[in-house]
């Protein structure tokens, strides 16, 4: 059993509530014990680091002390959230780097009582801890029930291999660890150029029309790639491919329906979990009728009569032309 | 600050203030200075065209000493911190942090654009002051009534399948520690004015 420091994030217990489901049940699994961090804070996401850096870095250092101090038998920090695991990261790192503001920060986190030694931690993304530590060939050797015939799109999104403070990724633009990983399950990894793309963050809520055509940009390329649905690492990135699809169809007046699950949640079907205890059913956008392909049942009491997700998608029309950026484009049914 | 920032001959060269200024309200090295103008940032940014300048514009801007201008600008509101553009800058400038910097001292400066982002910043940042975590569905919910209540007709099937399916926790969760929390805050917050 490897123990590891667990930072779960607030999304952990609302929006992402499946994704903590499925990697718990993944992680014990694969023997991974993950002990959660004694009463840990937000890290601010964007808001706070918009607002007032110095506050900012105090507030995820708390975190990053609490970490060192509980931490006897493992200094490893495990973030499942890519804007959390930025944020610790970064902090970690720009602790080492600039004595100025450990300076600052070693005197804010005194006057509560609390110290933190820059580097003491070691900040690593779920995902990273699962390809690396685990390794692809050992999560393979777990798998019971392949998921033949599923064509997934490997959306890693930005944060993990970017800006990469600490040198992990030799391609932090388009990393391919994710696409083996998905292969090691047994589903089809379509081609999809769009892997470290942006999901626009927080622009749904503050600039709906920028964080929408981001949005958009995804389904686009998912679609284009006749995917099956589209597979995430991040809450961030799951809510606003999901929650906001409705919202953005209303918007373009299109007709996307492309479920998004978490890596966790395809992991824990390889491994023979079911759909239930994956807490599949609960996405906006149901992955019922992509995970029906392959003869996942997803109970049918854990979706809404009349969501928008309820009505089973409908594989769209070939596209035609030239693979280019574009307008919406012939696959997307004009309302 | 003077003569922190040298020409290719090693002499210090002549800065607009605005670039000093900007540089020290940065608690971190971004290496701002060091910008070459090629625009690897703007043709990267998958923002950009929202964008009234694109950062390459706007850190030549600084460096003119356009502070009104750059403050007023959406530029660095709009910048979804992707990091792409820190991985492409042949200058290894931390662009996403330059653009904290900005949003900060627009906010401050009430200079920032008509725009529901510092709100938003505001009404995210109150609840980590007041329960030390986010609180997703009373941030979202006072959002949208506050700046989008048109929004809120094409949001409700979504809202109401989050509902049912629990992935709304309404249990706003508070950390034990708060006052510890606080307390680090306050004085970071001392420290940062006393910058």
């Amino acid at each position: 059993m490897t123990s590891l420091l667990y930072y779960p994030g607030c999304s952990m217990s609302g929006s992402g509530r499946a994704y903590a489901a499925s990697l718990t049940a993944v992680c014990t699994e694969l023997g991974l014990d993950l002990e959660e961090i004694d009463d840990w804070n937000c890290c601010g996401a964007f808001e706070y680091f918009a607002l007032s850096q110095v506050r900012a870095y105090a507030l995820v250092s708390r975190n990053l002390a609490l970490a060192e101090k509980q931490g006897d038998g493992s200094r490893t920090v495990v973030a499942p959230c890519s804007a959390c695991y930025l944020n610790l990261a970064k902090t970690d790192h720009d602790l080492r780097e600039n004595p100025g503001l450990r300076a600052l920060v070693d005197d804010a986190l005194a006057a509560g009582g609390l110290q933190y030694q820059p580097g003491s931690v070691e900040v690593r993304h779920l995902f990273e801890v699962l390809v690396r530590e685990v390794g692809i060939e050992e999560i393979g050797r777990h798998v019971t029930h392949p998921l033949a015939g599923l064509r997934v799109a490997p959306y890693l999104g930005c944060l993990v291999t970017r800006p990469d403070y600490d040198h992990r990724w030799p391609l932090r633009e388009h990393p391919l660890e994710f696409d083996r990983l998905l292969s090691s399950l047994g589903a089809e990894v379509v081609d999809f150029p769009l892997r470290t793309a942006c999901c626009g963050g927080h622009m749904t809520q503050i600039s709906p029309d920028t964080g929408f055509d981001l949005i958009r940009r995804l389904l686009d390329a998912a679609v284009r790639a006749e995917a099956d649905m589209l597979v995430t690492v991040c809450p961030m990135c799951q809510m606003n491919v999901d929650v906001y699809q409705a919202e953005l169809n209303h918007h373009f007046k299109t007709d996307y329906r492309m479920p998004i699950l978490f890596f966790t949640q395809l992991m824990g079907l390889a491994f023979g979990e079911s759909p239930a205890s994956l807490e599949i059913g609960h996405e906006v956008v149901s992955a019922r009728h992509a995970l029906g392909k392959i003869g996942v049942v997803v109970p049918e009491e854990a979706e809404t009569e009349g969501a928008p997700g309820h009505v089973p998608p409908r594989r769209p029309k070939k596209p035609t032309g030239l693979p280019m950026p574009s307008m919406p484009g012939p696959q997307e049914v004009r309302r | 600050m003077t003569g922190s920032i040298v020409d290719s001959t090693g002499a210090p060269a002549p800065v607009a203030d605005f670039l000093h200024e900007v540089l020290a309200a940065t608690p971190i090295a971004t290496r701002l200075e060091l910008c070459i103008q090629c625009g690897t940032c703007g043709g990267s940014c998958p923002s950009a065209a929202d964008m009234d300048h694109t950062p390459r514009t706007i850190f030549a801007m600084v460096r003119a000493g356009l502070r009104d201008q750059v403050l007023h600008s959406n530029t660095p509101w709009m910048c979804v911190a992707c990091q792409t553009c820190t991985v492409r800058c042949p200058q290894e400038i931390r662009i996403p942090d330059v653009m904290s910097t900005l949003k900060a001292l627009a906010d401050e400066a009430r200079l920032a654009p008509s725009t529901t982002a510092p709100a938003f910043s505001r009404t995210f940042v109150g609840n980590i002051h007041r329960f030390g975590r986010s609180y997703e569905v009373g941030l979202v919910a006072l959002h949208y009534l506050r700046h989008y209540p048109l929004r809120l007709p094409a949001m409700m099937p979504a809202g109401v399948s989050m509902l049912t399916s629990g992935r709304m926790g309404f249990g706003v969760h508070r950390i034990r520690q708060m006052h510890q929390l606080t307390a680090i805050l306050d004085r970071a917050a001392a420290l940062e004015t006393g910058r």
